[in-house]
């Protein structure tokens, strides 16, 4: 294999946001007819590199080699004409058209007077999709395919170019097992036809049932590659994790409180199941797993936001039943949500007004909001949680991450509650700033609230954590004290490799 | 200066800049073109221009509200139409027969009661089945069009209650009644918006409605009130406007709802909600009526006047564009 020209080769590029060398100087070959495995942790560079792939960012250095030709690419449309192609997690298909007029979108077959050849649309599509071997026609509403098939859709869409490398990021992330093994006879036949393939994946069996080699990122740099057949889990676990990192276990212990929170065989549709676990005064659980693993949906169940199927949420030990987000702030359950602009915060307006948001009606002098209170709870939490800001009157848009999070944490602490969820709570936060939160969620649970902390990213768990669940599609697979925990045993137990899973 | 500061001045000050510029160029091109030898900017003239701006101004204050609240309400028009009907009929009904001037407040207290009542219509199914605003109230304004049709056929509704007259046409302090309603609203609003508990929400559930519903507000009971509330005042423009008219056409307000969102986005108010003021509106109200008044006094048709408010609403949205470009590109550096 050695002796054949790549498909696809990166050389040396390096790629840096303010603050951060994103990607830095990564170099790794597709050969033709190879499946090749990008691996890391999340926020080890895998995006910022397809990004990188695409034309959606312009690397620092390096250069992109198409075929031995180095190549600019400017868009996903231009490197598409080049013969990379992505298939991508998140479908970009218009469901109200024909699986014909989406594999040819942008590029419909027309004739005089720029009417549409339908005939030859079809045609062509039909042909597409014999190779592909799917169940359904030219003529379908995509709308009207499953989710499987919508994916044959969008990789119909990279056989309609003469493709040289296909890229899959996390394609089975919402198939069933039926459907992936249509999938791998797809990607064997494009390895039949000479197109590389990048396939990037948590999913360890998965790596190792149909890739020839593996790639692996790990903090932005290139940490090496392995040929699938020679190597093992515990060997690219170890390369992805690495002993750089600081994976420094929460040290402080202090007494644990009462049950705060109870929940017993939670389950939502598909979403979850069976989730049972319990959170003490003075307890940081953590909530470990991959993204789509359900952690934050089961977050939303106990917030109010969905509606659970089954189980029971008992609250000091009493059962109830949590209605709506208003309902859970009542009751004393807070989220700090993933999506801090899209759901946390008013971004229009000023920092005072964000933070006394769910208490406003409590704070009234006759009809009018008494503003006297809420600059004095702003002032008494700016200075605890040590916020950064010119004034309450600074708009909450113009602050930094890091100073945005602790307006969100600022706000559900001012109304004290029993149990405090923090979903991502620094997802796009600096470093500084989150070892600051990191001690602030610490010093939250030494006053005695019940935190519930989700992350995706393993030293934030292992840093905040007293007890940590490990979640696999929905489902906990095991939960560890902060002392039996190590990397090898938590990334298994998140990637559903797990000889010790608990009944 | 600080990010956005300049953009967030502009914006603030632009309808009243855009004002001043009008006054300037009417009263320079009036030497030349118009045809009386009154000075444009006459006290008399600019005392009927507030009076005349009061029936859209006063729903204007109302629509900026729901708009500030991420809703729109197309139905101002019909509802205005409806208050009036039942503003001069019931002082016609015989039940109120003996009681003379009495009936005033009574007329007056029924007429603001159907826009309460239309506006909660609204509002509640807005709440309840979840339907889009601007759908929910397309489809009233056509149902209650339609109940001003019933009501009298295609004629005319009259009935003139010469005490009210006097009232509505009355000046204090310079400034007539309905002048004085609309200064009072704006007042009262601008209280709500700014000061209590339901506009800060209003705010917010416009701004985010997401982010508001995870801190536990209750987004549905705050679109009804806003409901109410614009209800409430397309009703009292009725009061204030059939007081002195007298007579109600079938056809009255229609369109209404067109200047009334024209005035609001001239004075800045956000489409998608969550920014505006309800002073910036009475700027855009202001605005308009002085262009109206302006290219009359210049004489120019009244086609000509609905041709360049057209154009410079438009032309002011691309500039708002403009300046938010700006002011984010601010907030990266």
């Amino acid at each position: 294999m050695t002796d054949q020209t790549p498909a696809l080769r990166l050389e040396g590029i390096v790629k840096t946001f303010p603050g951060v060398r994103a990607l830095d100087n990564v170099s790794f070959s597709v050969l033709p007819g190879e499946v090749h495995a990008l691996m890391g942790e999340n926020g080890a560079g895998k995006s910022t590199l397809m990004k990188v792939l695409g034309g959606i960012y312009q690397p620092d250095e390096g250069q992109i080699v198409v075929s031995e030709q180095p190549t600019v690419m400017t868009s996903p449309l231009q490197a598409k004409s080049k013969g990379i192609v992505f298939i991508h997690q998140e479908l970009s298909l218009a469901e109200e058209l024909t699986v014909a007029e989406n594999i040819y979108l942008g590029e419909l077959p027309k004739k005089a007077f720029g009417l549409v050849d339908w005939q030859k649309l079809y045609a062509q599509t039909n042909v597409i999709l014999e190779k592909l071997k799917v169940g359904f026609d030219a003529k379908t509403r995509v709308g009207d395919l499953s989710i499987a098939n919508q994916q044959m859709v969008e990789i119909a869409r990279a056989l309609t170019v003469e493709a040289k490398a296909v890229i899959f990021d996390e394609p089975t992330a919402s198939l069933t097992d039926a459907e992936k093994v249509v999938l791998f006879d797809v990607i064997s036949d494009l390895q039949a036809h000479g197109v590389g393939i990048i396939y990037i994946s948590h999913r360890m069996e998965e790596i190792f049932k149909i890739t020839d080699r593996i790639s692996v990122l790990r903090d932005g740099q290139y940490r090496g590659t392995l040929k699938t057949a020679e190597t093992n889990e515990d060997e690219v676990t170890q390369l992805m994790i690495g002993r750089k990192l600081d994976l420094s276990r929460n040290e402080t212990h202090h007494d644990l409180g009462a049950v705060a929170l109870e929940v017993r065989d939670l389950s939502c549709g598909k979403l979850f199941r069976n989730i049972s676990f319990e959170v003490r005064k003075g307890e940081v659980v953590g909530f470990y797993g991959l993204v789509g693993a359900g952690r934050t949906e089961i977050a939303e169940t106990l917030f109010g936001l969905r509606e659970p199927t089954g189980g029971d949420i008992l609250l000091n030990g009493e059962k109830v039943h949590v209605s709506s987000p208003a309902d859970a702030i009542e009751k004393g359950i807070s989220l700090v949500p993933e999506d801090r602009k899209g759901q946390g915060l008013v971004l229009g307006m000023n920092c005072r007004d964000n933070m006394t948001l769910p208490q406003v009606s409590d704070l009234k002098a006759g009809p009018f909001v008494a503003e006297g209170a809420e600059i004095a709870i702003f002032d008494q939490y700016r200075d605890r949680l040590d916020i950064r800001t010119p004034g309450w009157k600074q708009l909450v848009g113009n602050l930094s991450g890091g100073n945005q999070q602790k307006i969100v944490i600022g706000k559900w602490l001012s109304m004290h509650p029993d149990v405090l969820i923090v979903d991502e709570p620094t997802r796009g936060i600096d470093v500084g700033s989150k070892s600051e939160i990191h001690n602030l969620i610490r010093e939250l649970a030494s006053q005695g609230y019940a935190v519930i902390v989700i992350s995706s990213e393993m030293p934030e768990v292992l840093r905040v954590s007293d007890r940590i669940v490990a979640m696999y599609s929905g489902e906990i697979i095991r939960t560890f004290t902060s002392q039996e925990v190590t990397e090898d045993n938590l990334i298994q137990a998140i990637s559903g490799i797990n000889p010790e899973k608990a009944a | 200066m600080a990010p956005g500061t300049l953009s967030t001045f502009l914006k603030r000050g632009a309808i009243w800049g855009f004002i001043v510029l009008e006054l300037v160029f009417f009263s320079v091109a009036g030497e030349f073109l118009s045809l009386s030898d009154k000075a444009f900017m006459d006290l008399d003239n600019m005392l009927l221009l507030f009076k005349q701006s009061a029936p859209i101004g006063i729903i204007a204050i109302g629509m900026t509200i729901i708009m500030i609240n991420g809703n729109i309400d197309l139905s101002v028009g019909a509802t205005f139409a409806l208050s009036a009907i039942v503003l001069l009929d019931s002082m016609t009904w015989p039940m109120f027969g003996g009681l003379g001037d009495g009936v005033i407040p009574l007329a007056w207290g029924l007429a603001l009661m159907t826009g309460v009542v239309l506006g909660a219509l609204n509002g509640l199914i807005v709440w309840k089945t979840g339907v889009d605003a601007f759908i929910v109230t397309l489809g009233s304004m056509l149902g209650y069009r339609g109940l001003v049709f019933m009501y009298n056929g295609e004629q005319p509704t009259s009935h003139l209650n010469w005490t009210l007259v006097d009232l509505a046409e009355s000046q204090f302090m310079g400034l007539h009644t309905p002048t004085w309603f609309l200064i009072a609203v704006t007042a009262v609003i601008w209280f709500v918006m700014n000061k209590t508990v339901h506009g800060r929400n209003a705010y917010a559930i416009g701004d985010n409605r997401t982010a508001a519903i995870n801190a536990g507000i209750r987004v549905g009971p705050h679109f009804v009130i806003n409901f109410m509330i614009i209800g409430f005042l397309a009703s009292l423009s009725a009061v204030v406007f059939y007081s002195e008219s007298g007579s109600v056409n079938p056809n009255d307000g229609e369109l209404y709802e067109l200047w009334v969102i024209t005035a609001v986005v001239l004075g800045g108010t956000k489409l998608t909600g969550g920014a505006g003021s309800v002073l910036s509106t009475l700027g855009g109200v202001l605005a308009i009526q002085l262009l109206r008044k302006g290219l009359g006094h210049i004489g120019a048709d009244t086609e000509t006047v609905n041709l360049v408010i057209g154009l410079i609403l438009i032309a002011v949205l691309f500039l708002d564009r403009q300046l938010n470009l700006k002011g984010r590109e601010a907030l990266k550096t």
